[in-house]
């Protein structure tokens, strides 16, 4: 029995289609990765399977249950970490655990106990004590995950799980979520990361504008817009219509020109043929400012995908490099200590001018 | 030493057996019993007496009221009503007693607006819990504020001079009739808490209803000395019975029907706004 079987889901705010039709299978002890840039509609998705929103149309059940029918049954079966951390700020975190594991019919003793158990897995021990308004964001994750394992749900919903956490605390985040799925269960989560799905997940669908635009392995989803994409710069003058030539000689493949003048994006199938393509330049005399390879952004999976960016900002080929930091939402400009990472974790490898 | 950066241990004390979903759908029950509604909603009042005595600034309106209204409408109105301020006291006591529970029954409604606006709430609608715990909760532990406000009448009322003659049982009666009537009558508050977009809006609707039902009362001034028709409306208003009541219970001693009266309208309130907080609760999913 698949752990979520959920057919033509609606979700109306006013006019606005929010979700659109969506049609999702997860099968018991995956995890399922829902990608979509924001307000594509994966919170709105996971909230209607987790019985907090109503579904306007269609039907969804939770290993069989239904959720608009028995709302007090999936509830049950279903751990739910929100996008904002969904724990009491005046409680420490110990008492926050034992609230929880009360409401859900352990005695005293026993929620005494699942809240230690747990802040000690979660290694929040020695914040055991403390009122969460003095948690740092990390750590309200933790517990807020913590939380929603009390009574060992089956099925686990995480809404962006490591949205604005460093790299550090975005691997850890990692590992717990694999351990959970060691321990039996399975997991939904959404995200604005597609390396967050490549690492996670075993599926994933692709949302857009409400509706579900590609689902599959992320290995299938990759390889439709190539395991990582060359960026060029090419020098003041230069010929670029001779540069392209050359690669589409050399890759097969022909580059995407950025809003950047000067610029080109080749998707490569294998990282090494970035060497290829530099050689054949130089035997051409194409003389290059700056050379890149970073993994493709969410944004090039939109664009192979559906022929248009992400809704919320400019192409932001290169992270970090968007023209507004402000309005940077897009993909992997989304929070300001990810940013920062975003070489180390994509492993973009830029030689300067 | 800084916790933060402790690395979460990868090794469990206890490995416990895999999760097992068919067994997880088996024990899904379809719906809350009584006694596990009892112990959500006393844990939900656990978590509002905490958040009580960590933010003791909200009973800033609590304490301060009883003491500065029962003050200045004592030595303000005393002598134009009663003809002196002590034997005004008699008739206004009882007359603040129900002006400030009523005013608690409002911080009542607020509060739990501003409370489900935050992340938590959105826990506790995921939770395979009563609907009623999380509105009935808190007014468990609201009882308490009722009685801090009701008792602080009281005592301030003694300072200026106040001998009621019910002694000490009626004072107390008194006291116990106004938390439970403040109590019933917070549902009522709680149903706009559940409607409203903001707690301001609370606030702003709550001190539209309040204020008419406790000046156009008896409370302050012997409803004799009002025009015939609002005569007429004193007497149907459900503050005039409470405070009628709290006076022949605290200056008497006697339980009169007024004390019916208040109960009654208590149940009412409950009967009717109970279910419609639960209901507009459960909506707002």
């Amino acid at each position: 029995m698949p752990a979520v079987q959920a057919s033509g889901l609606v979700k109306k705010f006013g006019e606005l289609r929010a979700v659109d039709q969506i049609d999702l299978e997860v099968r018991t002890g995956e995890v399922f990765g829902v990608l979509g840039p924001n307000g594509a509609g994966k919170t709105t998705t996971l909230k209607m399977l987790a019985t907090l929103l109503s579904i306007d149309s269609g039907r969804a059940e939770i290993f069989g249950v239904d959720v608009a029918a028995e709302p007090h049954r999936v509830r049950q079966l279903i751990g739910v970490t929100g996008q904002y951390a969904s724990v009491d700020e005046d409680l420490t975190g110990a008492e926050n655990l034992w609230l929880f594991g009360r409401i859900q019919g352990l005695s005293s003793k026993a929620a005494r106990a699942t809240a230690s158990r747990l802040l000690e897995q979660f290694g929040l021990t020695e914040a055991a004590e403390r009122r969460i308004s003095e948690f740092s964001g990390g750590m309200r994750r933790r517990l807020d995950l913590a939380a929603s394992l009390i009574n060992r749900p089956p099925l686990i919903f995480l809404d962006e799980p490591t949205t604005g956490l460093d790299p550090r605390t975005r691997g850890q985040m990692w590992n717990t979520i694999r351990e959970l799925v060691d321990d039996g269960c399975t997991v939904l989560l959404t995200t604005q990361y597609l390396d967050e799905a490549d690492q996670l997940a075993d599926r994933v669908c692709v949302i857009d504008q409400g509706r579900k635009v590609a689902e599959g392995t992320p290995d299938a989803l990759k390889s439709q817009v190539g395991d990582s994409t060359l960026q060029l710069e090419l020098a003041p003058g230069a010929d670029q219509a001779l540069a392209r030539a050359v690669i589409v000689r050399v890759l097969g493949e022909e580059p995407v020109a950025t809003p950047e003048s000067g610029r080109l994006n080749v998707a490569l199938a294998v990282a090494d043929r970035a060497a290829d393509v530099l050689i054949a330049l130089r035997e051409a005399a194409v003389s290059i400012v700056s050379v890149s390879v970073a993994k493709p952004t969410l944004d090039e999976v939109f664009f192979a995908l559906t022929g248009h960016g992400t809704a919320d900002g400019p192409a932001a080929t290169v992270p970090g490099q968007s023209t507004s930091s402000l309005d940077g939402t897009s993909g992997l400009d989304g929070s300001a200590s990810f940013d920062g990472s975003a070489s180390f974790d994509d492993s973009a490898t830029e030689v300067a001018r | 030493m800084s916790t933060v950066l402790a690395e979460p241990s990868l090794v469990r004390p206890k490995p416990a057996p895999p999760v097992d979903p068919a067994a997880a759908v088996a024990r899904a029950k379809s719906r809350v019993g009584l006694r596990e509604t009892v112990t959500q909603t006393l844990a939900m009042a656990w978590r509002a007496l905490k958040k009580m005595r960590r933010n003791p600034e909200q009973f800033f309106d609590v304490a301060f009221q009883p003491l500065l209204f029962t003050a200045m409408f004592a030595y303000v109105f005393g002598g134009a009503i009663s003809g002196d301020v002590h034997s005004y006291l008699p008739l206004l006591i009882p007359g603040i007693v129900a002006q400030t529970v009523l005013t608690t029954c409002m911080a009542t409604g607020t509060q739990l607006r501003e409370d489900m606006d935050k992340g938590v709430f959105d826990r506790f609608r995921s939770l395979p819990m009563s609907r009623v715990a999380p509105l009935a909760g808190p007014m468990v532990a609201d009882l308490v504020r009722y009685l801090i406000a009701a008792t602080l009448t009281y005592a301030m009322g003694l300072i200026l001079g106040y001998r009621p003659g019910g002694g000490v049982l009626g004072v107390l009666g008194a006291i116990v009739l106004a938390v439970i009537t403040g109590w019933s009558i917070a549902w009522a508050f709680t149903w706009i808490g559940t409607i409203a977009r903001s707690a301001r809006s609370v606030q702003g609707i709550s001190m539209m209803i309040l204020f008419p039902l406790t000046f156009l009362s008896n409370a302050f001034v012997p409803a004799k000395t009002l025009p015939g028709w609002l005569e007429t409306f004193t007497k149907v208003n459900p503050v005039s019975h409470l405070v009628s009541a709290t006076r022949d219970l605290a200056n008497n001693g006697v339980l009169t029907a007024q004390v019916g009266w208040t109960l009654l309208t208590g149940l009412v309130v409950i009967v009717i706004f109970l279910p419609l907080s639960v209901l507009t609760y459960r909506r707002s999913l």
